[in-house]
């Protein structure tokens, strides 16, 4: 770690009139036009993910045997086409983004806490706990990572939600533990933390209300650059079969789905292609501008 | 620098020892076993087949006999091909995984490095941001969509290349799946290189070299490049890391007899020797490229001591 001067100690950059922190940002982000559109491409993605399938008042898996494996058409009663078994195609891949992202979210959310929790910690005691500690997340970041997720997949019924979530969170928090931790060495030497302990507040005390609301930036922004990376966890593991299962979709296993029929029909692999890409374009856009935003230390270049 | 690597290959057998105990643990604890799918199997039977693998005796048992096979080089027999042993599997699969992974490694380092440069040199033109808007798109892209969209527009559109198979590694048959895997990689690459030459530009040393009258050549290949390429060999670590597990998918995209299979199916089966014999073979091969990435890492860069 670097910098000596850390982010919220340097001196408000904006002239005349700037706000505290989060206004800052909020005006640093303002500026990039593409971060916006990016937002707002998911919110409309995400808006069309939990409406979509009450609108089109099909069902994921609902059978249509008058129109098997037909392609996008406008104006027809499936315009995304369907599958080999006639279940439309908008609507799957539609609800498959569902699942993605809530499945996204929460696996941020583990991994974050996890994260979070042991880099403050580690940074926060230093010396020889600091030490093992950091040597564990060392070794766990040489592993193949998706190794462990296939096998704690296993561990219990394939196909189950929760596990999923938990078994991707429970892997994806390396990184966010190592930026916190290099924080948090910085924070534990500022003065106000050592104004804090000399007044006696305890350790716990700090870390909760000293600490963590001084990394809140980074971990909003850290936060957003994991969403995508959970979602790309979940379809690849949807994509091996070790994920959500038929019938339930996913973009992982509409994708495993659509290449193996792409050599006769294309667009079963280009629409949850598409959307998978979108998603996860729009969502590190978003994240390397909050980034940027909420982490002045990073610098924008 | 010697003892270092010393200590640092000393540690690889306690952590294997550790990743091989967790893998043991964790398969053996999930719910089914190798047996369950063929239903027909008479509880008699079963119960044979059990005993016969050594699966009937206590868990501790049967994870000192693991260890001590292992320790003789025997994967065991494998619970799924039962004709077959974990060993032969793995030495039938693993030379066209490695091919493919080197062969991607290669490509990447030989695409992403000259990328990163252009891209640095010309800093905030046309080119770098192009090269750089390309670098997002390979980073975001998944292999499971850059794969089979590969295959549908040069293997079945434009009928340039096979769309799968192997063919005792006719390198025609190699250039998709390569392809595939080695493009986040050279977008990673790319922006790595183009960070730490932008940083390395802004050093004393660059501008004492240029003050000196050397040529731009000189100074950008000689001088600056050799230090801008340090963070991509410590990179070299994890991007082995991501080679491995890159290759799951690219084999099961593009029907590739490698070892990637082994392990899903091995997981989806409870084959538990041959989902043991992966994590071991697996963890081998990154540990010991981590471990080369940082060795070279150390020898290059003279400001690393090994003295703690």
């Amino acid at each position: 770690m670097a910098g000596s001067t850390h982010g919220l100690v340097m001196p408000p950059e904006g002239g005349p009139g700037a706000g505290g922190f989060w206004r800052q940002a909020w005006r640093r982000l303002r500026r990039k036009r593409l971060a916006l559109c990016a937002g707002g491409v998911i919110a409309l993605i995400a808006l069309v993910a939990f409406a979509g399938p009450h609108l089109s008042g099909i069902r994921y898996d609902s059978l249509d045997w008058d129109a098997i494996a037909i392609p996008p058409q406008f104006g027809g009663a499936h315009w995304l086409g369907t599958d080999r078994l006639g279940r439309d195609l908008f609507v799957r891949t539609v609800y498959g983004v569902r699942i993605s992202l809530v499945i996204g979210l929460l696996a941020s959310a583990v991994s974050l806490i996890i994260g979070v929790v042991w880099g403050m910690v580690a940074g926060y005691s230093g010396g020889r706990t600091d030490e093992f500690m950091m040597r564990a997340v060392d070794v766990l970041y040489s592993l193949p990572y998706l190794f462990i997720v296939i096998i704690l997949t296993t561990l219990f019924e394939r196909g189950s939600l929760v596990v999923l979530f938990v078994a991707i969170g429970a892997v994806g928090w390396l990184t966010i533990a190592r930026i916190v931790r290099g924080q948090t060495l910085v924070l534990a030497r500022a003065e106000f933390v050592e104004a804090a302990r000399v007044i006696g507040v305890g350790p716990a005390a700090m870390l909760w209300r000293h600490i963590v609301p001084n990394l809140s930036g980074t971990i909003v922004a850290y936060a957003t650059l994991a969403i995508p990376q959970m979602i790309l966890f979940e379809s690849f593991l949807s994509f091996l079969g070790l994920g959500v299962q038929e019938p339930l979709p996913s973009l992982g296993n509409l994708i495993n789905d659509g290449a193996r029929e792409m050599q006769s029909a294309a667009w079963m692999l280009l629409v949850p292609a598409g959307f998978l890409v979108v998603l996860l374009l729009c969502f590190s856009i978003v994240g390397d501008a909050l980034r940027d935003a909420l982490d002045p230390r990073e610098g924008s270049s | 620098m010697l003892a270092y690597a010393a200590r640092r290959l000393a540690a690889i057998p306690p952590t294997l020892f550790i990743i091989v105990t967790l893998a043991f643990v964790v398969v053996r604890a999930a719910p089914g076993g190798p047996f369950d799918a063929e239903q027909s199997l008479p509880p008699q039977v079963k119960a044979n087949l059990e005993r016969a693998y050594g699966l009937d005796q206590p868990f501790l048992v049967q994870y000192v006999h693991y260890l001590r096979a292992i320790a003789h080089g025997d994967f065991g027999p494998s619970l799924k091909y039962r004709d077959l042993s974990v060993g032969a599997l793995i030495a039938q699969g693993l030379p066209v995984s490695l091919t493919l992974g080197l062969a991607a490694l290669s490509v990447a380092l030989a695409l992403g490095v000259p990328l990163g440069i252009w891209a640095a040199l010309r800093r905030g033109r046309a080119v770098d941001h192009g090269i750089m808007g390309l670098a997002v798109l390979g980073l975001v892209l998944p292999s499971f969509v850059t794969g089979p969209f590969l295959a549908l527009v040069f293997g079945l559109g434009l009928r340039w290349l096979p769309v799968a198979g192997w063919q005792d590694g006719n390198p025609y048959y190699l250039v998709l799946p390569v392809i595939t895997l080695s493009l986040p990689l050279v977008a990673y690459i790319a922006r790595l290189i183009r960070s730490s030459l932008l940083e390395v530009l802004q050093s004393d040393f660059i501008r004492a070299a240029q003050a000196r009258g050397l040529g731009r050549r000189r100074v950008i290949l000689r001088h600056a490049l050799p230090p801008a390429l340090l963070p991509v060999v410590s990179y070299l670590g994890p991007a082995t890391a991501f080679v491995v597990t890159g290759s799951l998918v690219v084999e099961t995209v593009f029907g590739l007899p490698g070892t990637g299979r082994f392990l899903v199916e091995g997981a989806i089966n409870r084959d538990y020797t041959l989902v043991m014999g992966m994590v071991i073979v697996y963890g081998l091969i990154t540990l010991t490229c981590n471990l080369a990435a940082d060795l070279v890492y150390g020898w290059l860069d003279p400001r690393v001591g090994h003295a703690s």
